[in-house]
């Protein structure tokens, strides 16, 4: 029953607002070359089986962490358990920053920072999903979606005492050691990393509802204030 | 009435005084003493002391050496924990904060002299005075039950012995017995907890002894997360779990713990365990404190200060705060507000401004866990309910796993940030 994060009209709404960066469609042959990047733990194509990584056929609409028997990350089962499914969107997120997406995830990829690439890349993979039958009608052009945080946002300097006021917010959950059990480790990820993180869930593109509450009502500030102060956790 | 217990301390005060002196000459340090190391005081005392970086001396006074958890305190007598797993001691809380750990009770509080007396004969100055001593029971509020009769009809309502005692009364009872509830009326400390607990009560019963019957005898006629303790105990429990509600005379109930017979309206039942949860008022010390107002001490919402003292404040079950649930969550959560104020005030350090949230998990049968929680704000009349959320029925048995999982995350979490 898991139905999509986002409804379709969010989703073109999400496309309208942030339509200045919408490409078209990326080109699959240039997706081809990207995907040397993920070959050595991906197969995809006809005989395609899970390797180090899950395969990749018919990856769009399947929820994350979907294929039965292959073992995932906790954090790639509980965006799954939440409803994160495989589009263009998710796939775009995930591909450009892994762990802001799934922080425990263990696809160990820095991730494509160039959104054209993806964009490519995203092309190619969609060729081995039923294409083009059984995609939503969104995701053809949804690859220009991504929730890219404006770059003044992440050029942000948070104030790292705030940012340790703020956090009694988070460590009534997320242990302040680093510990995690159930509930994610939030210590040591790149700021940007992590701002992109909570914007996605503010934004409510991230699935998890005590997240999004409490993602919801922190400012840009607020939100890099704690970037900076978990970031100097971890060192 | 503060004239009275002036007069009344008399000679105490004198004695006081000579025996502080010492504190005079150290005076440079600002002290703040903390009564209770529950959620809210723990939390506190270790906030200020960290955050301060010794430049405030910080007592916590906590009559337990051990404190046994009342959150999970349900899975415990659901066969889910153990009670070593709740239990949790303050070693660290002196050792790596350096936190003067006092294990009394505290008896009397003088907010003229700003002194605490403890049981032991000491007497504690402070310049802040936190308070978080949790619940007590309001006296004769369930007819023929008072603390005398708490092991015939025990409440666990706080953690420990009590929660020992009822599950050693649930493994006894006879085949086909009867375990009672009595429910407690608005408001209570944690919402959810009694339903949580017919959950875990049932869970076990139907393990050790199925055709046991759960009778829930409720004053209220609605509870927190009702849609979903429902769904679940016809889905897990079916035919078990029966709650008469104020419609049917669950709120005209008293008990005969000698009898082991509970009156619901007139009509006298014999059962086998009850667990009486009768209504709750703040722990005394904070009536004795004269900061209540009826059974609760009303407070400032932007720093939990007491409404009628600014260098006491109250934190956790005891306060009037407004819309948060009485839950550890908001104890905590409380808690770290009121330590920025307290160090912003003693040490001129920065106060920022209050924010406050809450989720309160129960779980209601294996790996069937449920969620429901909020956003608050400060507002001059009191803290107020931002935004919210909660689980939904007919969640799929995945999500459920995953929000059980997320509770154990967060039982870790909220201990770790208690007591180091
Ligand atoms: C069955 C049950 C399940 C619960 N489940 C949850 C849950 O899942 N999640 C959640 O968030 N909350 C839960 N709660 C609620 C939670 O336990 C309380 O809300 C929380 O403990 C309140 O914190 P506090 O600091 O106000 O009081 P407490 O944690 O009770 O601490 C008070 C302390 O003060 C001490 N004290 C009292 N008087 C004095 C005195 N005169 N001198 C010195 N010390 C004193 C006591 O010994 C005690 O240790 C549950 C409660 C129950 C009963």
């Amino acid at each position: 029953m898991s139905a999509r994060p986002f409804s379709v009209a969010m989703l073109w709404a999400v496309l309208c607002v942030t339509s200045a960066r919408a490409e078209p469609i990326g080109d699959a042959d240039a997706g081809a070359r990207v995907f040397g990047k993920c070959k050595s733990c991906h197969e995809i194509g006809a005989g395609a089986e899970n390797r180090v990584g899950p395969h990749l056929n018919m990856l769009f609409g399947r929820s994350a962490a979907g294929i039965d028997g292959f073992r995932y990350s906790a954090s790639l089962e509980r965006a799954g358990t939440n409803g994160v499914e495989w589009h263009a969107e998710t796939l775009d997120a995930y591909i450009e920053n892994p762990k802001a997406f799934a922080s425990g995830t263990r696809m160990n990829f820095r991730g494509i920072g160039d959104p054209a690439e993806r964009a490519d890349l995203i092309a190619f993979l969609r060729r081995y999903s039923d294409n083009p039958a059984n995609i939503p009608e969104a995701d053809p052009t949804a690859v220009g979606i991504d929730h890219d945080v404006d770059p003044a946002i992440l050029a942000l300097e948070g104030d790292p005492d705030y940012g340790e006021y703020l956090s009694g917010e988070c460590t009534t959950c997320h242990q302040s050691d680093g510990a995690d059990r159930g509930i994610p480790s939030i210590t040591g990820w790149p700021d940007e990393d992590f701002v992109i993180a909570m914007h996605a869930y503010k934004d409510k593109v991230r699935p998890h509802p005590v997240m999004q509450m409490v993602a919801g009502r922190l400012g840009d500030e607020e939100i890099a204030a704690l970037a900076a102060y978990f970031a100097s956790l971890g060192e | 009435m503060k004239l009275n217990r002036r007069l009344f301390l008399g000679t105490g005060a004198a004695l006081t005084a000579t025996l502080s002196a010492p504190a005079v000459f150290a005076q440079s340090k600002p002290r703040v003493v903390v009564i209770g190391g529950g959620a809210g005081g723990a939390t506190a005392a270790r906030y200020i002391a960290k955050d301060s970086d010794g430049a405030i001396d910080v007592t916590l006074v906590e009559p337990s050496r051990t404190y046994f958890t009342c959150f999970f305190s349900n899975l415990y007598l659901g066969g889910f924990k153990d009670l070593s797993d709740i239990g949790h001691t303050y070693g660290k809380l002196a050792s790596d904060y350096g936190i003067n750990v006092v294990h009394d009770w505290a008896v009397d509080v003088d907010r003229d002299a700003r002194t605490v007396m403890l049981a032991g004969g000491a007497t504690l100055s402070y310049d802040k005075l936190i308070l978080s001593p949790g619940i007590d029971f309001v006296d004769g509020a369930v007819p023929g039950w008072d603390v005398t009769a708490q092991n015939a009809m025990p409440h666990a309502y706080k953690a420990g012995s009590q929660s020992e005692l009822l599950r050693a009364q649930i493994e006894a009872m006879p085949e086909g017995g009867t375990f009672a509830m009595i429910a407690p009326p608005n408001p209570f400390r944690c919402p959810p907890g009694p339903y949580e607990r017919v959950s875990m009560v049932a869970h076990k019963l139907k393990q050790i002894n199925p055709t046991a019957k759960i009778l829930v005898i409720d004053p209220k006629a609605k509870f927190s997360k009702q849609g979903l303790f429902e769904e679940g105990w016809t889905k897990h429990y079916s035919g078990m779990i029966e709650r008469i509600g104020p419609d049917f005379g669950g709120d005209n109930v008293s008990v005969d713990p000698a009898a082991m017979t509970v009156d619901i309206d007139g009509s006298v039942e014999s059962v086998d365990v009850c667990n009486v949860i009768p209504a709750m008022k703040a722990g005394r010390i904070a009536e004795i404190a004269g900061v209540t107002e009826g059974n609760w001490a009303p407070v400032n919402a932007a720093d939990m200060s007491s409404k009628a003292d600014p260098d006491v404040y109250v934190l956790g079950d005891a306060s009037a705060q407004g819309d948060m649930p009485k839950s550890g969550f908001s104890a905590n959560s409380q808690a770290k507000v009121c330590a920025n104020a307290v160090r912003g005030a003693l040490t001129g350090s920065k106060v920022f401004p209050a924010r406050f949230s809450n989720t309160c998990w129960s779980l209601i049968h294996t790996d069937d866990g449920v969620k429901v929680g909020a956003t608050y704000e400060a507002t001059p009349e009191k803290i107020a309910k931002v935004d919210g959320f909660i689980s939904q029925t007919g969640e799929d048995s995945a999500l459920r796993k995953a929000t059980y999982e997320e509770s154990e995350g967060w039982y870790a979490g909220i201990t770790a940030d208690m007591f180091g």
